[in-house]
């Protein structure tokens, strides 16, 4: 299993990334961490003609916190943020769940966040937490960078709102007030094999104890990761009760639009969908210091 | 293309396919082969090798053209003037190794933890190493390795 023939470019800067991009059109693929494209490559499910590298481009390794984002940069590794200073703070608790549970320890050393975003498979975990989280991605285009909100850049299986000769730069994570918490629930059969299913939540608490606002996403549900908007309607004003996250566990089921295969069937998906957000809420309010 | 590749402190200067992978370059290109091919497809770790010291990667799925100009250690590079490294050393000793198909994989990716964390838990080791399959242990020998070798490492630092 040997990947096609490609000519193999080595980006110096963005610009230079971008430029490369914007003459090869169609023909060229960006190549960061490679975890995904290159098996699809090898597979021969991917054969671009031309392979622009960006793993070498210092600006685009920056992860950074500022006016109220997190910022990761297109060839940030999934490993940098199981490693940063802030990541145990409770209001990351939902990237700092999924950072431990995609792929495995060896390939998050190279895998990137915004890569895994690009590649937007149905069962990935990045997109499933950029959805709960509310993050925008950072394009660049012809007419200059646009952000772009993770309801829209993901567009369906494998396709994104990246265009033709466009290179996804960045993605932005808003930064959750105190009263934040999240979880991120996954079953695999296996250390690195993709989701059965999983669920993303995250829960903003207002001063009474009621639930300010909720992002709450599916896995491995659907042509791509997919919003349970019906969950997050029915807990935003909500006390945490049982009641109430037993009728979000229901609406994600319900929700779940999962394909049968070897990780089990549709009924048995779906219904772990819902435990699964079951799960994640009670464990995200647990980070709150509310039992439910 | 011309790649220029340190592998164990040597250079290796090659021209290469952009589609070669760096585990072949490893074998057939360099001659060293202890990095072994097992999945083929990032999943099983047995060609895993550190890249600029002390990142694990797995050489399957990375072209060789990326390697170009960084400096790559195999298992080869391990043992030092035919004394086995502290982490080779101690696989021996805990016996972590019964066929040793996945032993250079497991070598490598426990050496650039060790960079990383120098005195792992139980738990840590085992949950870096969950990028490595093993046939043939149950994987309770190689945590006792890796964390014997850690000790030893931390006692009397080997210059690699």
């Amino acid at each position: 299993m040997i990947p096609a023939a490609f000519e193999y470019i080595r980006a110096g800067s963005a610009d230079d990334a971008f430029a490369q991009l914007q003459r090869l059109g169609a023909d060229a693929r960006v190549l960061a961490g490679g975890q995904s494209l290159i098996p699809a490559m090898r597979f021969r499910l991917a054969r671009p003609a031309v392979l622009i590298d960006i793993n070498a481009i210092k600006e685009l390794s920056n992860i950074g916190i500022d006016n109220g984002r997190l910022t990761l940069g297109a060839v940030a590794r999934d490993c940098a943020i199981e490693r940063a200073p802030w990541i145990g703070e409770r209001r990351w608790s939902l990237l700092h769940d999924a950072s431990r549970v995609v792929a495995d320890p060896v390939v998050r050393q190279m895998g990137t966040i915004v890569g895994s975003l690009c590649h937007n498979d149905p069962a990935g975990d990045w997109t499933t937490v950029a959805l709960a989280t509310r993050a925008e991605v950072v394009v660049r285009g012809k007419a200059g960078s646009r952000t772009v909100p993770i309801d829209e850049f993901l567009v369906d299986s494998f396709t994104t709102a990246v265009a033709e000769g466009e290179m996804a730069t960045a993605v932005r994570f808003p930064v959750p007030g105190d009263r934040t918490a999240g979880s991120y629930q996954k079953v695999e059969r296996k250390v690195g094999d993709f989701a059965t299913a999983a669920a993303a939540v995250q829960v903003t608490l207002a001063e009474d104890g009621t639930i300010r606002d909720a992002g709450i996403a599916l896995s491995a549900a659907g042509p791509c990761a997919v919003r349970v908007s019906e969950a997050e309607a029915l807990l935003k004003g909500q006390k945490p009760t049982a009641e109430v996250i037993r009728g979000a566990a229901a609406a994600a089921s319900k929700k779940s639009a999962p394909q049968a295969d070897l990780r089990g069937s549709v009924a048995y998906k779906k219904n772990l969908a819902g435990v699964l957000v079951s799960r994640g809420l009670r464990q995200a309010l647990a980070r709150l210091g509310v039992q439910s | 293309m011309r790649v220029s590749i340190k592998v164990n402190g040597v250079a290796h200067e090659r021209d290469v396919e952009p589609r070669t992978l760096l585990v072949y370059f490893l074998r057939e290109h360099c001659g060293l082969t202890g990095t072994h091919v097992g999945c083929d497809t990032s999943s099983c770790g047995c060609c895993v090798v550190v890249l600029d010291g002390d990142t694990a990667v797995k050489s399957c799925t990375m072209f060789a053209a990326q390697a170009d100009g960084r400096e790559v250690s195999t298992v080869e590079g391990l043992a030092q003037g035919g004394a086995l490294h502290p982490l080779q050393q101690a696989f021996w000793d805990n016996h972590g190794l019964q066929c040793g198909f996945c032993t250079p994989g497991m070598l490598m990716t426990s050496y650039a933890l060790l960079k990383h964390k120098p005195n792992p838990s139980e738990t840590e080791v085992r949950e870096e190493l969950a990028g490595n399959l093993c046939r043939c242990t149950g994987y309770n020998n190689i945590v006792k390795a890796v964390r014997q070798a850690a000790e030893t490492l931390q006692a009397a630092p080997v210059q690699k």
